[in-house]
């Protein structure tokens, strides 16, 4: 039985009367890939929210390797080693793509290995040719490459993707499944996405939120064959 | 090779900072020359801040008052000038430390921490005010009220209170303060502080969830700039002889920030050229009485806002650029403003 490295025990968040997640369960064993689906307004966003600590959760506990995180401060949170991709991609439009990752890797590293740090990851997402420029005027999936490019240089063990696929095209969304693969060899990776396709090419366990709560979790196949969720999905799709 | 750049920049530094002081004697007296540095000194004080920082401060006033108070009552209470000189960054610097730990722990937006560091300068505004007569005296010093603390012992050569560093002397010794300032403040956006302090300003969020304690990072920007604004004010009092609540007042706060916006938001140098650039203006309108001072900063920062939102050191900068190299060459990339979008329409 691997190691659970991540742990919610009813996990609560309410905004005034709107209850955005609702007494979730969630366990991740390392170097587990996860993918968490749900339409939209399910909850999926102020879940990890909640985990990394942007959001003081209502009710309930997070535990990370065996310590309890719950109402950590963000910064604390990601200093453990969770690398986090925002849905809107959440990057510094004032830096180069290169300071941008150089940050990042600075925080876990002296500044000459950080400078090494990022030069790899910009090579290993082949963001050679943006480097020098701002992230600002770049387009919607290579924001996101550059967001990848922050969490990885971070050396996370646990990453939170939400959405990364939003935005790319085909080559990258499968220049994103390597990426996604490659983080599992270090790391417990959850992602939420909408893309069924990329769910199907990267998922195995699947977590299905509707109305803040897990509705069901299971393998893939199973999960995108049952009627609860076709139906959750197929309403919301209309 | 960035070890190369910096030595290089702070050869430049210091040989033009040499020449502009070696030179304006000549043009300008040097009485009106040594508060134009100070002035530059305040402005690079929130320069580092509210440019680097993203810290907008209304209330940088504040810390330069507080310096100049506590040169003046420090200096009648202890004499001589070395001791109120240290006081001065100390004191400013520790109320930053105090003020800003509550406002970034607490996590206020940017609107109410400038709607607080405005409400913060106008209490002691307000106060400094109300402490004529003789209830109000710390030691052996009134306060004065709105007359403020005349009479104090001003800068001497350290150990000899009777050496007196005054007129010229003062005047080479503000510039060389600004000098070292400058350079400590190159120094500190150089260092991995300085680029994380960016980073902040660019996105805090993001910042956070990198690892970055945000509200710890920004205390200790908010006391730099402070520490930066006492010594302007301790060597403004020394300049004045005198410390009156004006130093406190709303206009002050605002000159401040126009001195900012004109002279380059997110540069080292665009704030001390603005501050000095429009004090001398101010300065030469105060000699006729046709138009009134405050319509005339008012004009120069709309103008400014509208037209040249990125100040007057990038217009420099890409000047000096386009006469030092002839040949095309990539330079670095870094060095913009916060407000790239605004600023990115001029070439
Ligand atoms: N800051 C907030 N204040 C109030 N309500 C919020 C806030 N953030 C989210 N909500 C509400 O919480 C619910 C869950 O939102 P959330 O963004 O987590 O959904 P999601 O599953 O990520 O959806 P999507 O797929 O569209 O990204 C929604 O009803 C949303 O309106
Ligand atoms: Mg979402």
């Amino acid at each position: 039985m691997p190691e659970t490295v991540l742990e919610t025990q009813g996990l609560t968040m309410r905004f005034g009367g709107v209850l955005a997640v609702a007494q979730v369960d969630f366990r991740l064993a390392s170097h587990e890939l996860r993918c968490l689906i749900g339409p939209n307004g399910a909850g999926k966003s102020t879940f990890f929210k909640c985990i990394t600590g942007l959001l003081q959760p209502t009710e309930g506990q997070i535990f990370m390797r065996g310590r309890e995180t719950t109402r950590w401060p963000a910064h604390q949170v990601a200093s453990r080693g969770v690398g986090t991709k925002t849905q809107v991609p959440s990057v510094m439009d004032g830096l180069s793509v290169f300071e941008n990752i150089w940050l990042a890797a600075r925080r876990f590293l002296p500044p000459q290995a950080a400078t090494r740090k990022a030069d790899e990851t910009i090579t290993r997402l082949a963001l050679g040719p943006i480097a020098r420029g701002s992230p600002g005027r770049l387009a919607h999936g290579e924001r996101q490459h550059v967001e990848l490019g922050m969490v990885m240089a971070g050396d996370p063990w646990l990453v939170l993707l939400d959405e990364p696929a939003a935005g790319m095209t085909g080559g990258d969304v499968e220049r994103l499944t390597e990426i996604v693969e490659e983080f599992t060899r270090t790391a417990a990776v959850v992602v939420v996405e909408h893309d069924m396709q990329f769910i199907r090419s990267i998922a195995r366990i699947v977590t299905v939120f509707h109305r803040g709560a897990v509705l069901l979790e299971g393998h893939v196949d199973a999960v995108l064959a049952d009627p609860a969720v076709r139906s959750v999905y197929l309403g919301q799709a209309a | 090779m960035r070890e190369a750049g910096w030595s290089r920049e702070l050869t430049g530094t210091l040989v033009a900072a040499a020449c502009a002081v070696g030179v304006l004697p000549m043009l300008v007296s040097t009485y009106t020359l040594t508060v134009l540095v100070i002035y530059g000194m305040l402005g690079l004080s929130l320069g580092l801040v509210w440019g680097f920082g993203g810290i907008l401060c209304f209330g940088q006033a504040a810390f330069f008052g507080l310096g100049a108070y506590t040169y003046a009552i420090a200096a009648i209470n202890i004499g001589e000038s070395t001791v109120p000189m240290l006081l001065a960054v100390a004191i400013p610097a520790g109320f930053a430390a105090l003020l800003g730990a509550m406002l970034f722990y607490g996590r206020l937006t940017d609107v109410y921490l400038g709607v607080i560091t405005l409400v913060v300068t106008l209490i002691l505004h307000r106060f400094m005010n109300a402490t004529a007569g003789s209830d109000y005296v710390i030691g052996n010093a009134r306060l004065g009220g709105f007359n403020g603390i005349p009479g104090f012992q001003t800068l001497n050569v350290p150990g000899h209170p009777a050496s007196y560093v005054w007129g010229d002397s003062l005047y080479y010794f503000c510039a060389a303060c600004l000098l070292l300032v400058y350079l400590l403040v190159s120094a500190l956006l150089r260092s991995s502080f300085g680029r994380i302090a960016v980073g902040i300003r660019e996105n805090e969020t993001r910042a956070a969830l990198m690892g970055y304690d945000v509200p710890a990072r920004k205390t200790v920007m908010f006391t730099a700039g402070a520490a930066i604004a006492g010594l302007a004010g301790a060597l403004f009092a020394n300049w004045a002889e005198i410390v009156t609540p004006r130093l406190f007042s709303l206009g002050q706060s605002a000159d401040i920030i126009i001195w900012c916006i004109v002279g380059g938001l997110g540069t080292r140098i665009g704030p001390v050229l603005g501050a000095a650039g429009l004090s001398y203006l101010k300065f030469l309108l105060g000699q006729q009485g046709l138009i009134h001072n405050s319509v005339v900063s008012g004009a120069i920062l709309v103008l400014f806002v509208l037209f040249l939102p990125g100040g007057i050191a990038p217009v420099l900068a890409n000047a000096w650029r386009s006469v030092t190299q002839r040949r095309p060459r990539r330079r670095s990339p870094r060095r913009r403003g916060p407000r790239s979008s605004l600023a990115s329409g001029d070439a």
